[in-house]
């Protein structure tokens, strides 16, 4: 469990990391907080011959609110937004989710922004992120552009990013006051990746869903929405019958995988049921 | 003994300030210089031939000394592993050597040693191998490995059959025919991992001129590696020295002579230098032994009214590969399945068998989790069947006190105990009564409550050496030399192994009880072989009735010793001296007293002594126990199962165990929560899981799921005494005790939560998965 040989650099900043990446091409990779990627070198399952270590890049670690978003630095750690008094008030889901990544010690190494560019189906911060609509701001050679996040998760393991592309900011739309949203994660042990997890946002006003957003991890190669709950749901009556018949949609459309733990039709069935949950709690006094 | 204030006292343990402060020295910590590092290229395949090696391109990598297969290793091996006798001498097993030479048969075994400056050079360079290989059809699964037409692993044998023996007693076609219930039950013992924290590791130091030869190891039982190394290397046994630094957990996974400890002791032979091979994590979960997989097929004959009159089992035993040391150790089950209870027979019959699976050992429990396991099911079977309460159930098959000493139906003796005393205690701890109303109730609102019980009684202490000569072909014994230094202060040397469980503690609390000495004054020293005669090492909880025992009778006789050189000092008869808190004196002047430390002054110059004494204060012991020890007690297990999910709540969890006199209550409690929560791990959690390519596919603790501290309930635990008569301690062993209860208490309560569903069994672990389906998709809900 020692990585292969490669070569390392530390850099201080964005345009410098770009150009490494440029003149290393395919065979660099980013280093952020190291969770993802470490793991996979130790296994000699990625054999980068170079790597290039953004992790003391300044100005990358913040969480501001900027006109109608919340801005995360791509640097921000799991433990920073699990802890965030303007995450917990404004996006509650993602404080949820970071609380539920791993174990302390990887909450406070792990990064939103390697999370994100990892793109693991199971990961929690890609399907709060597409359930968010977030927007990733993107630098390469050329500049910088914007992604979103119905464009940034392409396949497994696979985002949107260019390998000379650095992630350096993660927007997220500011809901309306008095959203709700929680992570509701299923998994055998409380560090362990989830068999399923639901994202879910809801803005709930005279009794009725305005706003709703329900996302699903490890429901497929991606992250997903629940399209045909949110449908189900938006400009409803948030009741529990009402709640109930949405939820029972939640794994349309979807192909789960199998494994150790979940057959496929189990996690279908798991996310009807924590999708169910997760709109009761939303909605719970309402 | 005396009633006592430092035997039974809760006093922290010793070894913890370096232990928490990250200042212990495991094997990867210890200070070497010169060092060469050893990387071992295992086998991909689970069954194949090997073709050839090429190895010129790894011998020319940067940084590395030398590249060995196993066809150049070969005759340098004077002796295969050592497999002992194991409850089996009947067994059929083939010679098996640390490396394999012309065909592999375990994803995991070693193929060829890579030496280089740096374990990353070796680890770069072992990727230049060339292994060709033939692959063969792999054997995976236990029964098609005995069925005809198997392909099959070790030639010579003919098949995969290992052995086919009985083990029985009483009249059990009586038993069947005087049955108003009779019960057939499949129940599965699931692979499982050990996953010490500290994976294995090796130094090895061979000095030419001298012929001699160093290791430092994790292990558990650095005496028998000693022995194994002079053997199969051909070195005087004086010139080896096998050294068990601080050793990070083995849970019986370091009870064998590994190849490794050979391979890294024959590479400093080979290249004159020290040799260091540290065992990783992806190793460890297939290049260090696995445990229990096992298939039993239990018959029960029982009265209505809950009397169990016999049980006929089959045990199907996954070796693995080859017969590991203690490999056929857990077949114990088949002498122990009667447990607490008065059965008239058992007739138990053991298959061992070779699969091309990471071989089998000893784990936490070694066949006394499996045996608990059997017969805990059975009494919660016969309650289902009948309808009588579990409780009751075990009440009514319960030994009684006035029956001790209890010889079973396979001749053990039982040392001591009322077996109803441990449960009563339990069952008003969780308000058993009250407890079953409020699961009727829950029942009616759709909640699925269970209650498990699991009264174990455990044979421990390995042991008295004519009945240990069956597990390990050799008598085991107690070792301990306690000398005393001129200044008074001790050093006290234990045959036992510690790897974790603290020994250093409770042994210097005997000895300080014992003389009256300070605690801290009493050095306590272990796991070098060469600094105390041969040790027996630790495993199967034999530690505190043992070598503890050994120690308390070193340090009697250095009293005694002692009281003799006082009365010399005192000018008074030997028989009127009193000996107490460190202090001799002449009944009824106590003020006129010599300390211990005088006396000891005095012992190293012979001018003091009385005539004829030799100098010197220090006593060594090996301990030969007239009997086991068997602890006993019983646990209750409470949990709700999710109806939508399947996951298993474990709402409460209350453990009664008597284990005789405890000599450290804050280190018995240790052991009994850490066992608890292994015991959970078989129950709720792990599982060793083989394709059936051959390939292992819970390889990771990512798939391999150890349970942590916040996947686990509070844990209740109380304790009763019941000295053993078997040592002058009273002492019986606690060490497993955890494990061997938790498994069936939590999985009784688990059918019990589903038997509205007609749910009989469930095989290990309690997944929610599997729960769901056998709730739901199981011929559909029964509510």
């Amino acid at each position: 469990m020692i990585p292969a040989s490669f070569d390392y650099i530390a850099v201080k900043t964005v345009p410098e990391a770009v150009a490494e990446l440029a003149k290393h091409g395919d065979e660099s990779k980013l280093l952020a907080g190291g969770h993802s990627l470490i793991p996979l070198m130790k296994l000699r399952l990625s054999t980068p011959s170079f790597v290039v270590d953004i992790g003391r890049v300044k100005d990358l670690n913040y969480i501001r609110r900027t006109d109608g978003h919340i801005a995360f630095g791509a640097l921000t750690t799991h433990h920073d937004i699990e802890f965030s008094d303007l995450v917990k008030e404004q996006l509650p889901l993602l404080a949820s989710a970071a609380s539920q990544i791993g174990d302390p010690q990887v909450r406070n190494r792990g990064t939103m922004g390697g999370a994100a560019a990892h793109a693991d189906p199971s990961g929690d911060y890609p399907t709060c992120l597409l359930t968010l609509d977030a927007e990733f701001d993107v630098v390469g050679p050329n500049g910088r552009r914007v992604i979103k996040a119905s464009d940034f998760f392409v396949g497994t393991f696979t985002s949107a990013l260019q390998p000379d592309e650095v992630l350096t900011e993660i927007r997220v739309p500011a809901p309306p006051a008095g959203t709700r949203g929680t992570y509701l994660k299923f998994s055998r042990r409380s560090q362990d990746w989830a068999i399923v997890a639901v994202a879910a946002q809801a803005t709930v006003k005279d009794r009725k869903f305005q706003e709703i957003r329900i996302g699903l991890t490890s429901m497929g190669g991606t992250p997903l929405r629940a399209s045909a709950v949110e449908a189900a749901l938006r400009g409803k009556s948030a009741d529990a019958d009402t709640i109930r018949k949405a939820a029972e949609k939640a794994a349309e459309g979807t192909d789960p995988p199998q494994d150790l733990n979940g057959s496929p039709d189990y996690r279908r069935h798991l996310a009807t049921v924590l999708t169910r949950r997760a709109l009761e709690q939303l909605t719970a006094g309402r | 003994m005396a009633i006592s204030t430092l035997i039974g006292a809760s006093i922290k343990r010793r070894e913890d300030p370096e232990l928490i402060t990250g200042t212990g020295g495991f094997v990867d910590d210890l200070p070497q210089t010169g060092l060469v590092h050893m990387y071992v290229v295992r086998s991909t395949e689970p069954h194949a031939r090997i073709l050839g090696i090429d190895t010129a391109r790894a011998r020319q990598a940067d940084g590395v000394l030398a590249v060995f297969t196993g066809k150049e290793l070969a005759s340098e091996f004077q002796s295969p592993l050592p497999v002992t006798v194991s409850f089996v001498p009947e067994k059929k097993y083939p010679p098996h050597y640390p490396i394999a030479t012309d065909r592999v048969r375990y994803v995991g075994e070693p193929v060829a040693i890579v030496l280089a400056q740096s374990r990353a050079a070796a680890e770069d360079a072992a990727e230049r191998l060339d292994i060709r290989y033939e692959s063969l059809p792999p054997v995976v699964d236990m029964e098609k490995a005995i069925a005809p037409g198997a392909p099959v692993l070790h030639d010579e044998l003919g098949s995969n059959l290992a052995y086919d023996v009985k083990r029985a007693g009483g009249d059990i076609e009586a038993a069947f025919r005087d049955a108003d219930v009779r019960i057939s039950q499949r129940i599965r013992q699931q692979r499982l991992i050990p996953v010490a924290v500290e994976p294995r590791g090796v130094v090895a130091d061979y000095k030419p001129f001298a012929n001699a030869l160093t290791v430092w190891s994790s292990t558990q039982i650095p005496h028998f590696v000693k022995v194994w190394l002079a053997v199969i290397l051909g070195i005087p046994e004086s010139q080896v020295r096998v050294v068990a630094p601080d050793v990070g957990g083995g849970f019986g996974s370091k009870i064998r002579v590994y190849p490794e400890e050979v391979l890294a002791a024959l590479a400093s032979r080979k290249l004159g230098r020290r040799v260091k091979w540290i065992e990783d994590r992806s190793e460890n979960m297939k290049a260090t032994h696995h445990g229990r997989a096992q298939i039993w097929d239990v018959e029960v004959a029982a009265r209505k009214d809950g009397t169990v009159l016999g049980v006929r089992a089959t045990q199907y035993l996954d070796l693995g590969a080859y017969c590991s040391q203690f490999g056929t150790f857990q077949a114990i089950a088949l002498l122990l399945i009667q447990g607490p209870y008065k059965l008239q027979a058992w007739d138990g019959r053991g298959i061992g068998v070779y699969t091309n699976k990471t071989p089998t050992d000893a784990y936490r429990g070694a066949g006394r989790p499996e045996a608990t396991y059997i017969i805990e099911r059975v009494m919660d079977l016969v309650a289902q069947a009948t309808g009588v309460d579990p409780a009751a159930v075990r009440r009514k098959n319960f030994i009684r006190q006035e029956e001790q000493p209890f010889t079973s139906l396979m001749g053990l003796t039982y040392d001591s105990g009322d077996y109803s005393t441990t449960l009563d205690k339990a069952l008003e701890m969780v308000s058993y009564q009250q407890l079953r109303k409020e699961q009727a109730e829950k029942r009616k609102q759709g909640k699925h409550v269970g209650i498990g019980l699991s009264t174990y009684l455990e044979i421990c202490g390995l042991g008295p050496s004519v009945a240990t000569t069956a597990a390990a072909g050799i008598g085991f014994w107690g070792m301990a030399v306690l000398n005393l230094h001129f200044t008074g202060k001790a050093t006290l040397v234990i045959g036992s192994s510690p790897h974790g469980q603290g020994h250093e503690t409770p042994f210097a609390q005997i000895v300080a009880e014992t003389l009256g000495l300070p605690l801290e004054d009493i050095d306590v020293v272990h796991g070098d072989t060469a600094i105390g005669p041969m040790g027996m090492d630790t495993y199967g909880s034999r530690s505190a009735s043992v070598d503890g025992t050994a120690v308390y009778l070193s340090a009697v006789k250095v009293r005694e010793k002692a009281r003799k050189i006082a009365a010399h000092l005192l000018e008074a008869a030997e028989e009127d001296v009193v000996y107490e808190n460190g202090k001799a004196y002449v009944k009824g002047s106590p003020t006129k007293a010599v300390t211990i430390q005088e006396i000891t002054g005095a012992a190293f110059q012979p001018h003091r002594l009385p005539a004829g004494m030799e100098g010197g204060l220090d006593e060594t012991t090996f301990f030969n126990p007239p009997n086991f020890v068997w602890p006993f007690g019983a646990h209750i297990a409470v949990v709700e199962i999710d109806d939508e999910t399947g996951r298993v709540q474990i709402q409460r969890y209350v453990a009664v165990d008597d284990c005789g006199t405890r000599l450290n209550p804050l280190i018995v409690d240790g052991q009994i929560h850490g066992g608890i929560a292994q015991g959970i791990g078989q129950a709720l959690f792990e599982d060793g899981v083989y394709g059936e390519d051959g390939q292992l596919k819970t390889g990771t603790l990512v798939d391999y799921l150890i349970p942590t501290a916040s996947d686990l309930p509070m844990f209740e635990t109380e304790s009763l005494v019941t000295p053993s008569p078997t040592n002058p301690l009273g002492v019986k062993g606690i060490g497993e005790a955890g494990t061997i209860a938790s498994t069936a208490a939590v999985m009784n309560a688990v059918a019990d939560a589903l038997s509205p569903f007609g749910v009989k069994d469930i095989d290990m672990p309690a997944s929610p998965q599997k729960l769901w389906h056998l709730m739901h998709k199981n011929g559909g809900s029964k509510r």
